[in-house]
């Protein structure tokens, strides 16, 4: 068993406490965006002049899917690095600060041209309509902070390595290097899009852009952007969840295993969000279904092995039968319960993925409510449920203090009032999809068309689920106030799971990133070369700037 | 490295629900003509052009004259410029039992053509072309929408297809 | 390490079988992949 201190690093925890603080800012003011939003769109109430549906609509997205899981995860995956390895070492956590400053500066450009109606674009962008250059500048910065946290990781890594010779990396920092080497590769898409074409249109210095070109960059990254969500999340399944339940980690071998075929596969599959466009073959297009297919197997993998860590925690605990170590887990102990049902939640998320990705099937869902439910429940349940759960140990761990059993009650209610406000919010956002209602659209009713009309209900569903989910994220931030500041002082436990020792022994050849990074990179080149050349070569004459809002 | 039994088990299940998976698709998109919309490949003896230069889209043909036209018996195309905020035509009628051909282009920002309860639904990107068949076999007034964001008046872009009894 | 007492019983055969309860949690998430996906397609081909 390796050595671990078990007083958490203080310089470390003032690091983690400001990921950790600007993350649940963002969740406050993204809260109150969505609760306006969903409230305008049941038309409930009329938003004022000086106030857009569409400019909510931004500020909720970029608040709560960019800004607060950026923070957030930078900061989970340094502390289980700190304390995986002791301390984080001087070059790192610098490094870390520098990162830091770097995104909060760009988070608060794009911030002041979203509140100022400068960059009504949605944060997927939609060239050709344009926002200011301030908006994508201060994104670019954010991305550029988040890799120089991520290069931070991997120097950490790196000297570890150097100081213990010959010994298998801890599997939670290895997991977390996997998930910022996965966000580097994602992030280059978007990079060149940004400092490339929207930059210098936006400035004005190149008169058109190739719409088709910044779409098909744009979702490079997009779609392995929600693996950069969801792999914190499955570290925490992995390596913390073990821990809480009084199990050990199945297998250290297969949490590894995960990881890469992530890296590998979540790349080459963009298209899955441009199935319907023109400009791209289907034969590209299928191809990258398959592709997507692929990436299906690693969350299998996992499904089994949370299954098997709970089963065998279980059985450890005395458990007898086939199903009698369900009851054994910790169902009282917020850490555990949250988290838990962010997994349930990743069983209906992870069918409506698979069928939005299934080619032709995406013509019943593109772009209608259907897709919003759906990521509602992956990122804003699986993820975020899980997000909050390592959030009730970690913060009194950066701040010294301890998880006391009030919070935990209030914490038990807060995954209960979100639990059921997402189950109306999303299913009523999955129903009305599938019967058409769009995505991303105000309060309308079409000049009173029938199918419209029919779809005001589960609108109104949506809504009160949304109120729901407000209460509960309320909750979550006063409960976040009261752990940083106000709850005992005391030393909280750092939940890091152990691996079983019947587990068979790792296999070194899943440290060698050279060869992830060559797959990944082969198959990448395979899935976009030809399709890119194809719009380069054939595409049509580039899009002025237009600005309708 | 060592699987358990069950979980080989398990790994040859699910990977083989999405092998199935994969051949339905591909057989249904390739063999049998349900390829997602994907450009400019769909009226039978129609010429149409793939790309375009979208700030001159009044001025190409077919769309420098949106409209509807009888291709045979039972079938129609339908040439639509779509712009913010709204489509060109916006209203349509068509015998009840026809089939549709939409061929669609955008001569502002990115656009969304989707006909609620039906399978279509496509992008309109500038400088391309879109198409898709649509058969109509029930009478009634058809909603299209504009499904991407566009702009404040998005929630207003839409058209009609009128389906009246023969 | 952990408890000997654990660790006699399930190298005496436990081990095997004590991941019943998985395999079964696990084919139900399967079989509701299978039924949803294919409920999906229907729908599709429902629609043409």
């Amino acid at each position: 068993m390796t050595q671990q201190q078990n007083a958490f690093n203080a310089d470390d925890a003032k690091l983690i406490r400001v990921h950790l603080y600007v993350g649940y800012i963002a969740v406050f003011l993204g809260a109150i965006a969505g609760l306006l939003q969903g409230l305008q769109r049941g038309g409930m109430i009329t938003l004022p002049s000086w106030l857009e549906y569409y400019q909510l609509l931004t500020a909720h997205g970029v608040l709560l899917a960019l800004v607060f899981t950026t923070y957030f995860i930078i900061g989970f995956l340094y502390s289980g690095m700190s304390k995986n390895m002791g301390r984080l070492y001087d070059g790192p956590r610098i490094a870390g600060w520098i990162g830091f400053y770097l995104m909060t500066i760009g988070t608060a450009m794009a911030a002041v041209m979203i509140i100022i109606q400068e960059a009504t674009v949605l944060y997927t962008f939609y060239a050709p309509l344009q926002a200011s250059p301030y908006f994508y500048i201060g994104l670019a910065l954010v991305v550029v902070g988040s890799w120089i946290s991520g290069f931070s990781m991997f120097a950490q890594y790196r000297r570890w390595k150097k100081e213990n010779k010959g010994k298998l990396s801890p599997l939670f920092s290895f997991l977390a290097v996997a998930t910022m080497l996965l966000w580097f590769i994602a992030t280059l898409g978007v990079a060149v899009t940004v400092l490339f074409q929207f930059i210098p249109w936006a400035f004005g210095l190149t008169k058109t852009i190739d719409v088709l070109l910044s779409r098909t960059l744009f979702w490079y990254f997009g779609h392995p952007l929600v693996y950069f969500w969801l792999l914190p999340a499955y570290i925490a399944w992995y390596v913390i969840i073990p821990k809480i339940i009084k199990g050990k980690i199945f297998s250290d071998s297969m949490a590894r295993m995960a990881f890469v075929l992530f890296i590998i596969f979540s790349m080459p599959v963009g298209f899955h969000h441009q199935l319907l466009e023109p400009g791209i073959s289907p034969f590209w297009k299928y191809l990258q279904v398959v592709l997507t297919f692929m990436v299906i197997i690693p969350s299998l993998m996992t499904a089994f092995s949370i299954f098997a860590t709970f089963e065998t925690a279980g059985r450890r605990l005395g458990a007898t039968g086939v199903y009698d170590w369900f009851k054994k887990l910790p169902w009282s102990d917020v850490r555990f319960f949250a988290p838990m049902m962010g997994m349930l939640f990743f069983i209906p998320g992870g069918i409506g993925g698979i069928i939005n990705a299934s080619h032709q099937l995406d013509q019943m869902t593109h772009n209608t409510l259907f897709v919003t439910g759906h990521f509602h429940l992956t990122i804003a349940s699986t993820v975020i449920l899980t997000f909050f759960g390592i959030t009730y140990w970690l913060m009194p761990v950066v701040t010294g203090r301890k998880l006391t059993p009030f919070a935990n009650k209030l914490g038990m209610w807060q995954t209960i009032l979100w639990t059921a406000g997402m189950v109306l919010m999303s299913g009523a956002m999955h129903t009305v999809g599938l019967l058409g209602s769009p995505r991303r659209t105000s309060y309308t009713t079409y000049q009173d068309h029938a199918d419209a009309l029919s779809w005001l209900p589960y609108h109104t569903v949506m809504a009160v689920g949304g109120v729901i989910l407000f209460i509960a994220a309320m909750l979550m931030v006063y409960i976040v106030v009261y752990l940083a500041f106000f709850a005992p002082k005391g030393e909280e436990e750092y939940p890091m799971g152990e691996v079983s020792e019947y587990a068979e022994e790792t296999p070194r050849f899943l440290e060698n990133w050279k060869i992830w990074i060559a797959v990944s990179a082969t198959l990448i080149l395979i899935a976009y070369t030809i399709p890119i050349m194809n719009i380069l070569e054939y595409g049509p004459p580039g899009s002025p700037p237009y600005r309708f809002w | 490295m060592h699987l358990h039994k069950y979980e080989r088990l398990w790994l040859f299940f699910g990977g083989a629900s999405l092998v199935i998976f994969l051949i339905v698709l591909g057989v249904s998109a390739f063999a049998m003509d349900n390829q997602p919309p994907s450009g400019a490949y769909c009226a039978p003896g129609v010429a149409l052009p793939e790309t375009l230069d979208p700030q001159k889209v009044s001025e190409t043909p077919p769309f420098n004259n949106p409209g509807i036209e009888k291709l045979s018996e039972d079938t129609y195309v339908v040439n639509m410029v779509a712009y913010s905020f709204g489509f060109q035509p916006s209203r349509i009628e068509v015998p009840e039992g026809s089939t549709v051909y939409f061929q669609v282009t955008t001569k502002d920002v990115v656009h969304g053509f989707e006909i609620p309860g039906t399978n279509t639904n496509m992008m309109l990107t500038p400088g391309y072309v879109n198409t898709i068949r649509q058969t109509f076999n029930e009478t009634g007034e058809y909603l299209i929408l504009c499904n991407e964001y566009c702009g404040l008046g998005h929630q207003f872009m839409s058209a009609r297809v009128e389906v009246i009894s023969q | 390490m952990s408890d000997p007492g654990i660790e006699t019983k399930q190298k005496t055969g436990i081990k095997q079988n004590s991941l019943k309860g998985t395999f079964i949690s696990v084919m139900i998430l399967g079989g509701l992949i299978v039924v949803s996906w294919f409920a999906m397609f229907a729908l599709f081909l429902s629609r043409q």
